[in-house]
């Protein structure tokens, strides 16, 4: 204290009125909360981390008491998701026996006859998988492009009625899933789109926009028009502000709102079981309708799941830049 | 007045542009959302008035006879059934709850992992996680997790003794620290709180060395041998209403908290600093500035995300289909699964089903519109 002049600042500057805050205490402080939101993430975590072990159980590991975390890996609930099995018949059990013991069978074979069942085919699994694909996909891709010009004409311009409009775009999605299926499925079978790729897609994209619109209005409404109004004075047309200024700073909405619509378009499970049979069913249906198949074959379904989590993942991952980046970047202060 | 208050913010940039510019600013907002609408229309409206019809009659999606109109009837029979006004309330509860929780829940992470630290992107996507898997499969997994025998959920509750020795830790810790803060900056509050965290550090202490005896009541739900069935709505053995809900509110919590977090992390990140930095020239605590910066900051957002929670709280179907199916007896039962039971399971009442789906529509138009009203009245006020 002695080396403050009388003629100096009132009292010394302690760390406490610091503006930057980089004391001992909230060094530690910023540790302990790191710990605190690892401790959370695992948390979170445990009920993915018991799918995947899971997945990797045999039958009996599953219903053991109490639930076991070592145990012994098996292949067969991957086997079993992957594969049309049938119970081997007595007569023949002496063979396939013999075939185990002389390595005639592969692998896939081997699992399965341990669990008494033989291979008769491939399941059709990968088929849903890749149904879920095109169609989560592609009606990802509508619904945010056609959001992001919706939401960019209602940030930025006087719309004629534009809170009913907005409103209007949110209440279709209101209706339970259950209810609007009738109806649509009467549609659908006018226009021939049951159980076609293309019915999907649109059902998806439709029911995706209104949840882009209102997204996207919102990360939109937040980027400083100032830049937009600097650009247009330079003489820029509409056009070229919207996709040389507001693209991007958009695009960590625009990130957010693609995995958003991704993950409903992905996981939908009520439109899905009514309104695909064959040729367009996706995963979700396919998974849940393993319950009734002789007893619940919970590492099929484990697997099943997990192979279902893991595409979304990794797109979650390879956007989570933008995702979690701020929206202005603090660029522009208002 | 809220159509106002929210154009006034939108300014006009070229007001003073010839009027080619204007009339390209028109075709180019016809052309952005038009597109939508017509879709939109097609797809939706259609639909929507297709079954408003079908409210008044009294068709079958099963038999080949055309819809007879019944004008009011199916209207007057639900208004006037008493197990649905129940099914209804349940719906209430858990719209409440678990949209509740979660807000709490996901508010507080994102505050947590708003502060850069390593690795913290990486946790935050992980934390995201849960919301990615497709709500049926959680249904069908947690009810693996819930099974009283070999899932896993009571063997972590009977963990959790743990968890009160490391509260015992932290507490103690806090407590130390903001006693040591107090020390330094003379504040009461400070005082107060770290006498508090040491009051629950001694009470975490006994908790763990007691064995649960202090909380009798808890006694048994830790225990692992006796623990609840949760689905069952069953606790060694005696029935306990209500634990059912519980089980699908947790689950639900589980899943969306993350939703809540990630919309209420962009708005924070967007919050400009130098606010901060004026409030903290000024001198202003942090839980001022918590009241009067983040929050005011943040509400925007967090009412977007709540409103989406609550819109899919009153339908939430997936989830309790694949854990509950309703059950046991119909605690579980939410609307829109009493509804899929109408519809198409045994019965096939589409004309009711339909008439329900409108009563349902209406609460949820009216709860968002007291939502939008109060999120535009704060645009307003900004």
């Amino acid at each position: 204290m002695s080396n403050f002049r009388e003629d100096g600042p009132g009292y010394p500057v302690t760390e406490a009125t610091r503006v930057d805050k980089v004391s001992p205490e909230s060094r530690i402080l910023g540790k302990m909360r790191a710990l605190i939101v690892a401790i959370i993430a695992i948390v979170m975590l445990i009920p993915v981390f018991v799918m995947i072990m899971t997945s990797f159980k045999a039958r009996s590991d599953i219903v053991s008491v109490p639930p076991t975390v070592v145990f012994k890996p098996s292949l067969e609930g991957f086997v079993f998701l992957f594969t049309e099995r049938a119970v081997v018949a007595k007569a023949r059990q002496a063979d396939f026996k013999a075939a185990a013991e002389t390595g005639e069978l592969n692998i896939i074979e081997r699992v399965a006859f341990e669990a008494g069942q033989e291979v008769t085919g491939p399941s059709d699994y990968v088929t849903r998988l890749k149904n879920s694909l095109i169609i989560a996909g592609l009606s990802t891709i509508f619904s945010v492009s056609l959001g992001l010009f919706a939401a960019y004409a209602f940030s930025r311009f006087d719309v004629l009625g534009k809170d009913d409009l907005l409103f209007f775009i949110l209440s279709t999605r209101m209706l339970p899933a259950v209810v609007v299926t009738i109806p649509l499925f009467l549609m659908f079978r006018q226009l021939n789109l049951n159980d076609t790729h293309i019915g999907m897609v649109l059902l998806y994209t439709v029911f995706n926009l209104s949840l882009a619109t209102w997204l996207l209005k919102g990360f939109i409404d937040e980027i400083p028009i100032e830049y937009e109004e600097a650009a247009l004075v330079d003489g820029y047309s509409r056009w070229q502000t919207f996709h040389k200024i507001v693209l991007p700073q958009a695009v960590t909405g625009i990130a957010a709102t693609t995995v958003f619509c991704l993950i409903f378009a992905w996981n939908e499970y009520a439109f899905a079981l009514m309104l695909t049979s064959e040729n367009a069913r996706t995963a979700p249906p396919s998974i849940a309708t393993m319950l009734g198949r002789g007893g619940i074959e919970w590492s099929a379904i484990a697997a099943g799941s997990l192979g279902f989590l893991i595409p979304v993942v990794i797109v979650v991952f390879a956007l989570r830049n933008y995702l979690l980046r701020g929206v202005t970047f603090g660029a522009v202060r208002k | 007045m809220s159509i106002e208050s929210t154009e006034a913010v939108v300014q006009k940039p070229d007001q003073k542009k010839p009027q080619r510019r204007q009339l390209s600013d028109r075709a180019i907002v016809n052309l952005f959302i038009w597109p939508a609408l017509i879709l939109l229309i097609a797809m939706n409206v259609f639909p929507l008035f297709y079954s408003l019809y079908l409210g008044f009659t009294d068709y079958s999606a099963i038999t080949r006879q055309q819809p007879q109109w019944v004008a009011f009837e199916n209207f007057s029979k639900i208004l006037n059934d008493e197990l649905l006004w129940k099914y209804f309330a349940t719906t209430g509860r858990f719209a409440l709850l678990s949209v509740g929780l979660q807000t709490i829940v996901g508010f507080s992470l994102a505050m947590l992992v708003n502060h850069k630290f390593k690795g913290s992107g990486l946790l935050t996507t992980l934390i995201l996680i849960p919301m990615m898997i497709s709500p049926v499969v959680v249904g069908l997994f947690w009810k693996l997790m819930y099974n009283p025998t070999f899932g896993f959920f009571n063997l972590l509750i009977g963990y959790t003794k743990f968890l009160f020795l490391a509260f015992f830790a932290a507490s103690l810790f806090a407590a130390y620290f903001l006693i040591k803060r107090y020390i330094s900056k003379k504040k009461i509050y400070l005082l107060i709180t770290g006498i508090l965290f040491g009051v629950l550090g001694v009470v975490g202490f006994l908790a763990y060395f007691s064995d649960y005896s202090l909380f009798g009541f808890l006694s048994g739900f830790f225990n692992p041998s006796t623990a609840p069935d949760m689905l069952a709505s069953r606790f060694a053995g005696t029935p306990v209403p209500g634990m059912a809900l519980w089980a699908v509110v947790i689950v639900d919590v589980w899943m969306w908290s993350p939703f809540v977090m990630l919309l209420v992390l962009s708005g924070l990140k967007a919050i400009p600093d130098y606010l901060y930095e004026a409030a903290a020239i000024d001198r202003a605590s942090s839980w001022f500035q918590f009241w009067r910066i983040t929050l005011p900051q943040v509400a925007p957002l967090l009412l977007i995300a709540i409103l989406f929670r609550t819109i899919e709280a009153f339908k939430a179907f997936d989830l309790v289909m694949g854990m509950t199916g309703g059950g046991p007896g119909d605690q579980t039962e939410l609307i829109s699964v009493n509804l899929y039971r109408q519809a198409f399971l045994g019965q096939w009442r589409t004309g009711r089903a339909s008439a329900l789906a409108y009563i349902i529509l209406i609460i949820i138009i009216a709860v968002s519109n007291l939502y939008i009203r109060y999120l535009n009245q704060m645009k307003g006020e900004d």
